[in-house]
């Protein structure tokens, strides 16, 4: 994470508004996710010239206009790779990814598969409405098998990716989890991935007002979210519901729903985002409502040697080991003869 | 063969075989992909250059890594000509032919001069591989080699007699038959050991006993030709008179990778390169990987576009940026060199092409993705594009890309070629002197900062991240002019259209007048560009020798093309266009310059043979001066 430009200064939300006007929709959680991020930033006193935002296409990668620092609004799918681009070609920057479902996990799911892998230090959030927004509603990698849409009027034939879990799978570094509206634990997240060494994945459940209205009213809904959500904790059991009165406990190879009174706390599963092996997370990531509780909050977050440092490590050693390259060395390695 | 300028047995020895001094020879090494036949040819090749001939060099093996043994599918030649004057083909026919097993003499005599020496392992030649070959009797037995000098020589058996003392078991032993081959050739073109020899000392100084069995080897298949009474001449090359040095041979690939380090130091920028592995474009990336202790910073990307992505991010972030690729990948790519273009980031793709479409001729040659460089994306999306024109221009080349890209602030494409990439000549090593001046100015100043203002070259300001007070955010959308906001108004766009176009068309200030080679005017032009420059100058030069009124241009920039060229394709009567391609450069001329052409095509994966040129001068001219 670079330095802030001045420690001195503080800043604040609006240092991180441009003056471009934001054209979303009135009532999508984009608003709120830009906001939030805006926060964060300035309460970290994050350094505006020191950081990039990268999207590619569809309504979420409209961000970087919206956003004070240096940007590229990219191509379909492509932020990815334009981010590992700029990160190793500057490790000092702090890169961020705004991606969406259908532009991170449909067409850029190569991308955002083997970035995650080889750990570049980006901070990938993924806007998941579930729909294609920009292009006015067809189905996307992430809609629920069946719905309905302009492309799919008989219901969609396809069963959807979870993204957590897809990250999960190439063995991201850093997982988690947010609703849009909720408004405290965004931050919390979006905190966590700032911190974070390595590729920090994101997923927001961002509501599109137009298209997909509602996708997640089980998650935003006051009166009954707290039923349909858990809120995970480093080495804390997993407890949810209204009065806390429900957990997950582990039951052979699968996760069960109980409830509290009927079961000893020391059965319920235990959270362990730094647990090296993925599984737990990955299990995790496979509680979908109405069957459980969908968790919020951080699945993993371990720590490994990330791309660039890598990448730049090579070089460095190669350097201490044999002193900087020198070009009429280079054009004289090998077999080289004179001609009087 | 060049011509014959003395003929001696050398004085003080008991009558052995003639020398016959030759001012230039070709020679093919054949056999299975498994052989050994391109490490044998670079072996041939290095030893010829440090000798001092002029060399080219022709590697034409098949895209199986391990087609069937014995097949004709599983053939691999390696084809070098050297000389003792200067030269710019591999040579069209040979003087000479190695032919592991059946399956290579097949395949490739047909190439072989009439006259021509023709070594033939005959331990290979069983019922097996000639079946495997398609020969329905043995051509040992036939007769049908007797147009040549034919030596059949039990090459495996005898390599297997000569490493015995190392120990080695059959298998590893029968694998040094190549240093065998190539021992008997260096005899045969009094060829000096030294060379060889000290590369397979450094090559396994890790398995002395294969360091061993292969100078064996060698030092047996010389030793063969010295003692064995079937030789009845032996041939001298002379060394050329190239301009005086310091050399070193080089493969295309491999200069442009060094010239892509080149640049990036002179412009004390750190090198980036994306790219995604593809014949035959890989060893640029191989090549670049071993350059640790300079600051190149090599990307193997998950896939192309991902690898031309990446480009422009280490560009936006001030890397010198480069991406490498073949025909099916640069078609990946384009979407993004798209958005190069309209960001206006400068970063150098490099095109290796090959036989198309879709896969196509992996391993083969053609020129036929100049369209694609020039007019392949969508919109209108304008690029400077040059080629280069033969294995060292590839490190000039990859110099003047970049330096261009950084000038003018754009993608520049750089067209190489299967036959150039992997084709290798002696490459004189320059001066600091004589390389170009790479200056990289990043914006500072946030109080006149716009990210699309434009200098006296069209070029924008390149602001890179990290810079205080320059925060700017560009993408794929049409931008604003001097703001770079974003922008729908009709007239802006018209506006960043001409100012694009503009900016590429300025690259003409850079671009050198055209040269003609021969009489500026008269009845017959050669025009041609990119690898095929040494096939068309050879035939040019030869049908001038001939008294024929030819003369010949050869493009490096194809976009924008050298400010004289119309007015030189107006002073002749015929132009003749020769490209591995069906009219690409054909149908931009006649489209840019109003003129008629008269195309030389061929599309088989091969390069030009001069023999193909000279005919259709001949054609043109009304037959032979």
């Amino acid at each position: 994470m670079s330095a802030p430009l001045d420690p001195t200064l503080v800043a604040t939300p609006k240092d991180f508004k441009t003056d471009q006007q934001v054209k979303w929709c009135p009532g999508c959680g984009d608003h709120s996710i830009l906001v939030q991020l805006q926060k964060v930033l300035a309460a970290r006193n994050i350094n505006r010239d020191a950081t990039v935002f990268v999207s590619g296409i569809g309504c979420s990668s409209r961000f970087p206009y919206y956003m004070e620092t240096y940007g590229i609004h990219s191509i379909h799918g492509r932020a990815p790779a334009i981010a590992t681009g700029v990160k190793c070609a500057n490790p000092e920057l702090d890169v961020w990814v705004v991606t969406g479902d259908g532009d991170g996990l449909s067409i850029g799911g190569n991308h955002f598969l083997h970035t995650i892998r080889r750990n570049v230090g980006l901070k990938i959030i993924l806007f998941n409405n579930r729909i294609y927004g920009l292009t006015k509603g067809q189905y996307s990698p992430t809609s629920e098998a069946g719905i309905r849409t302009k492309s799919s009027p008989a219901g969609s034939i396809d069963y959807p990716v979870h993204p957590v879990a897809v990250a999960l799978g190439a063995e991201v570094t850093f997982a988690a989890r947010a609703v849009d509206t909720d408004v405290q634990q965004l931050q919390i997240v979006l905190q966590r991935a700032m911190d974070h060494q390595g590729t920090a994945f994101v997923e927001v459940y961002q509501n599109c007002q137009v298209y997909n209205a509602d996708a997640f009213e089980w998650a935003t809904d006051r009166n009954t979210r707290l039923d349909h959500l858990v809120y995970l904790e480093h080495g804390k059991p997993l407890i949810f519901g209204k009065n806390r009165e429900k957990g997950i406990r582990v039951n052979g190879d699968n996760l069960e729903v109980v409830e509290l009174a009927k079961v000893s706390p020391d059965d319920l599963l235990i959270h362990d985002e730094r647990t090296p092996n993925p599984a737990h997370a990955f299990r995790l990531a496979q509680m979908h409502y109405p069957e459980f509780p969908e968790p919020m909050g951080v699945f993993r977050a371990v720590q490994k040697p990330t791309y660039e440092e890598l990448m730049l490590g090579q070089l460095a050693a190669a350097r201490e080991q044999k002193g900087p390259g020198k070009l009429d060395k280079l054009f004289t390695a090998g077999d080289t003869w004179k001609v009087a | 063969m060049g011509t014959t300028t003395s003929t001696k047995v050398p004085a003080g020895q008991k009558p052995g075989p003639q020398v016959r001094e030759l001012s230039q020879a070709a020679v093919r090494l054949a056999g299975d992909s498994g052989d050994g036949m391109q490490l044998a040819g670079s072996q041939f090749t290095a030893t010829s250059a440090i000798f001092g001939n002029d060399v080219a060099t022709f590697p034409d093996y098949p895209a199986e890594i391990r087609a069937p043994i014995g097949t004709l599918a599983g053939v691999s030649g390696f084809q070098i000509n050297f000389a003792s004057r200067e030269i710019h083909t591999p040579g069209d026919r040979v003087d000479a032919l190695v032919a592991m097993n059946p399956a290579a003499l097949k395949a490739n005599v047909g190439d072989l001069l009439e006259g021509g020496v023709l070594v033939l392992n005959s331990d290979e030649f069983t019922a097996g591989n000639l079946e495997k070959a398609k020969y329905d009797q043995n051509p040992l037995e036939t007769g049908e080699l007797s147009r040549y000098h034919a030596f059949k020589i039990p090459i495996t058996q005898q390599t297997l007699e000569a490493v015995k003392a190392t120990g080695l078991g059959p298998k590893d032993a029968a694998r040094c038959r190549n240093f065998y081959a190539l021992g008997v050739l260096y005899w045969l073109f009094d060829r000096p050991l030294e060379s060889t020899t000290r590369w397979i000392n450094g090559k396994f100084s890790k398995v002395p006993a294969v360091a061993q069995a292969n100078r064996l080897a060698l030092e047996a298949g010389y030793a063969f030709g010295d003692t064995t009474e079937m030789f009845t001449v032996r041939f001298r090359v002379k060394p050329a008179q190239l301009r005086p040095g310091t050399y070193r041979s080089l493969t295309g690939n491999q200069a442009a990778a060094l010239g892509l380090v080149t640049a990036a130091e002179i412009a004390k920028r750190p090198l980036f390169y994306g790219s995604y592995p593809i014949t035959p474009a890989s060893e640029i990336l191989h090549e670049l990987s071993e350059c640790k202790t300079f600051d190149v910073r090599v990307f193997q990307a998950e896939d192309e576009i991902a690898a031309m992505c990446a480009v422009i991010g280490a560009a936006y972030a001030g890397n010198v940026a480069v991406t490498g690729t073949s025909g099916p990948g640069m078609a990946l790519k384009q979407e993004a060199i798209g958005l190069a273009v309209m960001t206006e980031l400068p970063c150098v793709i490099i095109n290796v092409q090959r036989g198309g479409p879709s896969t196509g001729l992996p391993t083969k040659t053609e020129q036929s993705d100049l369209w694609q460089a020039i007019l392949g994306r969508n919109g209108e999306c304008p690029l400077p594009v040059l080629a280069s024109r033969s294995p060292s221009d590839c490190f000039w080349t990859a110099l003047e890309a970049t330096r261009i890209a950084l000038k003018y602030m754009t993608p520049v494409v750089m067209l190489s070629d299967g036959y150039v990439g992997q084709g290798s000549e002696p490459w004189r090593i320059p001066d600091p002197a004589e390389l170009p001046e790479i200056k990289v100015q990043f914006a500072s100043d946030p109080k006149t900062f716009e990210p699309y203002t434009r200098d006296a070259n069209g070029a924008r300001p390149w602001a890179i991240p990290g810079t205080p007070g320059l925060r700017h955010r560009i993408g794929g959308l049409e931008k604003a002019d001097i703001t770079g906001d974003v922008c729908y108004v009709p007239e802006n766009h018209q506006r960043m259209i001409d100012l694009r176009a503009q900016k590429v068309a300025n690259v003409i200030h850079d671009v050198p007048d055209q040269d003609v080679f021969g009489d500026d005017g008269g009845p017959l032009l050669l025009v041609s560009w990119g690898g095929t420059f040494g096939a068309v100058r050879t035939a040019a030069e030869r049908a001038r020798e001939a008294g024929q009124t030819v003369s010949h241009i050869h493009l490096r920039w194809l976009n924008p093309m050298p400010r004289n060229l119309g007015d030189i394709l107006k002073r002749f009567d015929q132009l003749l266009v020769c490209e591995l391609n069906m009219g690409q450069l054909q149908l931009l001329l006649r489209g840019r310059y109003l003129v008629d052409t008269c195309g030389l095509h061929k599309m088989q994966g091969r390069p030009f043979m001069v023999s193909e040129i000279r005919d259709k001068i001949d054609e043109l001219l009304g037959g032979a001066a």
